[in-house]
């Protein structure tokens, strides 16, 4: 072998256009490769809404419901707690809920159609443990502080009965509420907002 | 006859295959230092648990269902009606805790001894790469059991990724396949867990060898012992890896399958640290478990991230955790490698090292109350000032002159001699003569033996205080 007579600035041409050829082939394959990664058509079609009947639901009391695979619960909250959300203002970090998750008619304080009826997304928005539900005041465990609530037992965030996160905790925006209607005055259907589905 | 066939057979592969090549240069004809000590142990037992780890793996695949809805019931299966199925489950959890132990105690011997230090920069990059894709292989590992720790614990750890700006929320969905974790998250991790990650581990553990075997094995006093050569060659103070150190690697996999097997047969959730006590419940996708913590493996990286408030600077902060070892060698600006000639300020930060990862560990299983956050917080600066003040506090140091050849230390049957010479003395001070009761006097069994002495708490201390002093004169 020699390297006589050879077209050194064409076997670079050669090389170069060997090489770009072969990266854009592998980055369309990289697509269909990664992209299979994503949920399925099937995984995105499930999360059909759920009905749920709130007769049942005595005051102070909590159900979970599945919806999307996440746990969604739905409280009934009495007088009395509906007026200590209102003092609460100055310890939360986002009282009006100006950068959490929800449909537009529960963005108010008490983060609900009815302010006696809360629905949320039960998952804590620091890593997504559920919080436990813990309406005592003041328990031995909490402290002083504790005013009623949702607490994250994984990382310790503290939210208050409308979903509101506290300041200094790990949690860093109020919990999330699906979109939600009422059917009749004790039907609720979680995922639906006008009868057309919602994202 | 028979013999000359054998060896024309083995002359017919060695002409066609470098195994007479690969072995001198790797076993016979690779000179390890003459002075390791225990603390060398580890990297042949990190090897071994691999092996551990792949052959009870595959054993473990034959009766596993990467399904949701089948796989708790298949881990229940497999430890009550597969033939053995309890010991091989076991080999393989218990092995990941003991593979960890082992890497751990590795990783600690690099940073007493400096093996991290110019040349070995490259060894130590390729380990801490091991590290990272065995946490991967460990915590993928530990969803497919299907249990409410498996489930939650890969949820908060897949959150992390959510914590991410801009890309966080896709990239976590991307990860998990599904909105919640799923049976599509089970899948691909039973995939990645069997196939991936494994092979990048064996790929890694070629590389790291590879380039242990080019530039030599460090050892107890730091130096280099190509330095000094005899007229073949060989370093003075080294001796072939094959046999002195297979066969001593040997000694020290005996003593470990002691303890490992005691934990298989004896303790093997070893009180729910290496198998968590709510990890026996079905993963249960609408409660999360009152308590969680991950495996201990994991706590010390965890408590770092739930000391600090706030969900971002948190993930950066366990990230930045296992990021700051990989820049070791850049951080230690002091050229003497083995702490025996290092100066007392390397050998207290050293100390509060392994004391804030300890502290660390402990205070990731348990939860978080407001004291131990503080706790958590002030061992996450320790550790953190450990690496980042590394580049000031090594510039001071005083160090001892370091020896040109390795040193003779007390062999352990001396240390084992002298032990024994001052044991009586040290019985006598501990223990005081307890009165004989009626009953025991005229025994001659009784008389003058241990049993007619008890505890003296006074000569216990001052004994206990003279072997603390002893301890920090030889740390200084």
């Amino acid at each position: 072998m020699t390297n006589e007579g050879v077209d050194n600035s064409k076997r670079q041409f050669l090389t170069s256009a060997l090489t770009v050829v072969g990266a854009v082939g592998t980055g369309y394959l990289a697509v269909p490769f990664l992209a299979q990664m994503q949920p399925s058509v099937k995984a995105m079609a499930a999360g059909a809404p759920v009905e749920v009947d709130i007769s049942k639901i005595e005051a102070g009391q909590l159900i979970r419901v599945a919806w999307r695979g996440k746990p969604v619960w739905i409280l009934n909250r009495t007088p009395e707690v509906i007026a200590t959300l209102k003092t609460l203002d100055s310890q939360l970090r986002d009282p009006l809920s100006q950068e959490s998750i929800q449909p537009d008619y529960s963005k108010n304080p008490v983060r609900s159609i009815k302010p006696e009826i809360f629905v949320a997304v039960g998952l804590c928005t620091h890593l997504g443990c559920s919080p436990t539900f813990r309406p005592e005041i003041a328990p031995n465990d909490l402290g002083g502080k504790w005013k009623g609530g949702f607490f994250c037992p994984c990382h310790g965030s503290w939210f208050d009965l409308a979903g509101r996160v506290y300041q200094g905790v790990p949690a860093p925006t109020n919990l999330e509420i699906p979109p939600y209607r009422y059917i009749t005055d004790t039907l609720i259907i979680v995922g639906e907002t006008t009868g057309e589905k919602t994202a | 006859m028979k013999i000359d066939r054998l060896a024309l057979c083995g002359n017919w592969i060695l002409a066609r295959f470098p195994l007479a090549k690969v072995w001198n240069e790797h076993m016979t004809h690779y000179y390890a230092p003459r002075n390791f000590n225990f603390w060398y142990f580890f990297g042949s037992l990190a090897l071994l648990m691999l092996v551990n780890q792949f052959v009870t793996g595959i054993l473990l695949t034959m009766n596993y269902k990467p399904d949701a809805k089948l796989a708790f019931d298949s881990v229940e299966y497999i430890m009550r009606d597969v033939h053995w199925g309890w010991l091989i489950r076991y080999m393989h959890s218990t092995g990941a805790s003991a593979f960890f132990i082992i890497i751990y105690l590795h990783m600690f011997r690099g940073l007493m001894y400096g093996s991290f230090k110019q040349p070995r920069e490259l060894i130590w990059i390729f380990g801490m790469l091991l590290f990272v894709c065995l946490m991967a292989e460990a915590f993928m590992g530990y969803l497919l059991p299907w249990g409410q720790m498996s489930y939650w614990g890969a949820q908060v750890i897949i959150s992390l990724f959510s914590a991410i700006p801009v890309i966080g929320d896709d990239l976590s969905l991307w990860v998990r396949g599904d909105y919640v974790v799923s049976d599509a998250t089970l899948n691909r991790f039973f995939a990645f867990h069997v196939i991936s990650v494994p092979l990048v581990l064996v790929m890694l553990v070629f590389l790291h060898i590879v380039a242990l075997h080019e530039v030599g094995s460090n050892n107890p006093d730091g130096i280099e012992i190509k330095k000094y050569k005899d007229e073949n060659g060989i370093p003075l103070d080294g001796i072939p890896f094959h046999p002195y150190y297979t066969v001593k690697d040997i000694v020290g996999v005996a003593v470990f399958l002691i303890f490992f097997a005691t934990v298989i047969f004896y303790m093997p959730e070893m009180g729910g640290y290496f198998l968590e006590h709510a990890n026996f419940i079905p993963a249960d996708s609408m409660k999360t478990p009152e308590h969680i913590a991950p495996v201990w493996y994991f706590t010390p990286f965890y408590a770092i991230l739930r000391a600090i408030p706030d969900k971002f600077a948190g993930v950066i902060g366990m990230g930045g955790a296992i990021v700051v070892l990989f820049l070791l060698p850049w951080l230690d600006r002091n050229p003497v490698k083995s702490i025996r000639y290092r100066s007392g300020i390397y050998k207290k930060a050293l100390l509060l090292l392994v004391i804030s990862f300890i502290g660390l560990g402990y205070l990731g299983t348990q939860p978080a109350t407001p004291e131990l956050t503080l706790f958590a917080r002030i061992f996450t600066a320790i550790y953190f000032g450990f690496f980042l003040l590394m580049p000031i506090y090594t510039r001071w140091e005083k160090t001892k002159p370091v020896p040109q050849r390795v040193t003779e230390q007390h062999s352990f049957e001396e240390q084992l001699h002298t032990l024994e010479e001052q044991l009586p003395a040290l019985l006598d001070e501990m223990t005081e003569l307890k009165p004989a009761t009626t009953s025991e006097i005229g025994d001659p069994a009784f008389k003058g033996s241990f049993f007619s002495r008890r505890p003296n708490a006074e000569g216990i201390l001052n004994v206990m205080t003279r072997a603390a002093k002893k301890l920090k004169e030889s740390l200084d």
